[in-house]
């Protein structure tokens, strides 16, 4: 069966600097992937790179099977047309670190958005879609108050909804609870691990290496732009092999 | 066991503070009342305002025609110029490098050269170019207008006005797009909207903020600058009616340059009262702020069901 994510040596610069050095890894149908790694050393700009919000410079990256960004035809890649673009992300959930809600729609606005306007679902139906997702997020009540009325984790479970009323087979969360107030933290971790046991596929970048260990099966710790170390995140957490990974986590556990 | 009751009633009773004082801002108001009533006595009694002839012309049929033109002239010339300047803003911070270049170019001419020459140009027009045919270059043309037989000194001003008005508008709404933060779009893009869609949906909804205060300004700019288009020449607006059509033939110039200034102001008291509206509807979901209708129901759960009030932190 093909992995959902598939990198091979991605690599990404933005100009002369050089963000990812060859990235290589693979996430299965169902499993959760924790990046973890000093700020700067490349984890959100890989992500990015997953959905085509930054565009790869060398090296192949597939999703579901499916090349990224490119298309491939005979030796030669294709930049994509934006159309096609937009039509891979369809499937690709994403949350953001500063949750990304639309201020001038209401939490249940903010979800029946993009299936109303992007796949064309019926009005009625995205909504009980909508009311549905968020019960299953523990915000029911709060369907028609507008982001600026919620607090930061529920802020940020409303954008989880949101990314999941697309039906996404692969989730990305972008240091999901790094904005946010210490109590608030847990709220949302929750909701994360409800959505890993019935088995999304998500790459997480994170912090919280409590959840990594709890919920992931593969964990990465990134540094300088190429993975230092991966495997499991008990291992990895237990007894790191490498100086650089020793190093981090005595300084963030 | 301590009972904790929380109902309004039981707790300390509400402060009932002895208001400050505000003694200096009372003779402020008398003095400016005081100078405001002298100096409407003195414009009252003084003859040369000519405030019979005021009170004679201020409904005469002609200048109601006027400024009902100088309204429509208004409306018009900014509904074109707010639609041609969402475009060419669109287009300035469009990917598209042809686009970014046209609306450049554009800009340039139209912010460039003043009005009134514009306004000139517009009315040679027909001078210019005689005749308009819409066909195939060089090929056979199927329509066929003679401009100088047409008399469209009224649409010549309307297109001189909003092409002007357009370059303007389109940098405020440039600035209103750029308002908007990155992660919006961001988002958008990721949920799999098209460029086109995201500005639409996501960031020109909420542009439309930033927006509005400097439109309300160019509109009521806008509403004198008409006062202009004698350069066409349309002389039909409310100054043109109240200045040449009336002022110079009964050599009255101050009650009927009084006359076109009510009139002036009553038009921009009615946008003023439609750009309040305006900023209140696009104003929603910007502050934590609870609107009447939540904070009542929000009361409400309060009061009722104590457990309703656990979500309102």
């Amino acid at each position: 069966m093909t992995p959902m994510v598939k990198a091979e040596s991605v690599c990404k610069s933005f100009g002369a600097l050089h963000v990812l050095k060859g990235i290589t890894l693979e996430v299965g149908r169902g499993e959760v992937l924790c990046m973890v790694g000093p700020s700067g050393s490349g984890k959100s700009t890989f992500l990015r790179c997953i959905n085509h919000l930054e565009q790869v410079n060398a090296g192949r990256l597939y999703v579901d099977g499916d090349l990224i960004g490119y298309r491939e035809g005979g030796t030669k890649l294709y930049e994509m047309p934006p159309r096609a673009a937009a039509k891979q992300r369809r499937d690709i959930g994403m949350v953001f670190q500063h949750f990304n809600l639309f201020p001038h729609r209401t939490a249940l606005e903010n979800i029946i958005e993009a299936p109303i306007h992007v796949k064309g679902v019926k009005k009625t139906e995205a909504v009980a879609r909508g009311k549905d997702l968020l019960e299953q997020v523990g915000l029911s009540e709060k369907a028609t108050a507008y982001p600026a009325q919620l607090s930061g984790g529920q802020q940020q479970r409303v954008a989880i909804a949101r990314a999941l009323a697309m039906n996404p087979k692969l989730m990305l969360f972008d240091e999901p609870t790094s904005a946010l107030d210490p109590e608030l933290v847990g709220e949302v971790l929750g909701v994360m691990k409800k959505l890993a046991s019935e088995g999304m596929t998500m790459v997480v970048v994170t912090h919280e290496m409590g959840f990594a260990r709890e919920v992931a099966n593969q964990l990465v710790f990134m540094d300088g732009g190429v993975v230092v170390e991966s495997g499991p995140p008990r291992e990895v957490l237990a007894n790191p092999k490498h100086e650089r990974t020793k190093e981090f986590l005595s300084k963030v556990l | 066991m301590t009972v904790v009751d929380t109902s309004p009633s039981a707790g300390p009773a509400a402060i009932d503070a002895v208001p400050l004082r505000h003694p200096w801002r009372w003779v402020a108001a008398v003095v400016i009342i005081i100078l405001v009533v002298l100096f409407l006595y003195g414009a009252a009694t003084n003859e040369a305002y000519g405030w019979p002839t005021y009170a004679k012309y201020l409904f005469d049929r002609r200048v109601t025609q006027g400024a009902w033109n100088t309204l429509q002239l208004t409306v018009y010339a900014m509904v074109l110029a707010i639609a041609l300047g969402v475009v060419l803003a669109v287009m300035r911070l469009s990917p598209n490098p042809v686009f970014r270049s046209v609306s450049w170019v554009y800009l340039w001419i139209f912010r460039g050269t003043p009005i009134y020459v514009q306004l000139v140009f517009w009315g040679l027009v027909p001078t210019l170019y005689k005749n308009l045919q819409l066909g195939i270059p060089f090929g056979p043309s199927f329509v066929h207008i003679n401009l100088q037989s047409l008399s469209i000194p009224f649409l010549l001003a309307i297109v001189g006005l909003a092409l002007n008005e357009a370059a303007y508008m389109a940098e405020i709404i440039r600035a209103g797009i750029s308002s908007v933060p990155e992660g919006q779009s961001e988002a958008s893009t990721a949920l799999g909207m098209s460029w086109g869609m995201t500005m639409r949906r996501t960031v020109l909804p909420q542009a439309m903020r930033v927006i509005i205060p400097p439109t309300g300004n160019e509109v009521i700019s806008m509403l004198k600058t008409t006062s202009l288009v004698t350069a066409v020449p349309y002389t039909l607006d409310l100054y043109g009616i109240t200045s040449r059509e009336i002022a110079s033939r009964i050599f009255e110039p101050i009650p009927l340059l009084l006359v076109a200034a009510t009139w002036y102001l009553a038009v921009t008291s009615v946008l003023m009262v439609g750009q309040f509206y305006l900023e209140r509807y696009f104003s929603r979901g910007a502050t934590r702020k609870l609107t009447t209708k939540q904070l009542e129901a929000l009361a409400k759960a309060q009061m009722g069901e104590p457990h309703g009030a656990a979500g309102a932190g």
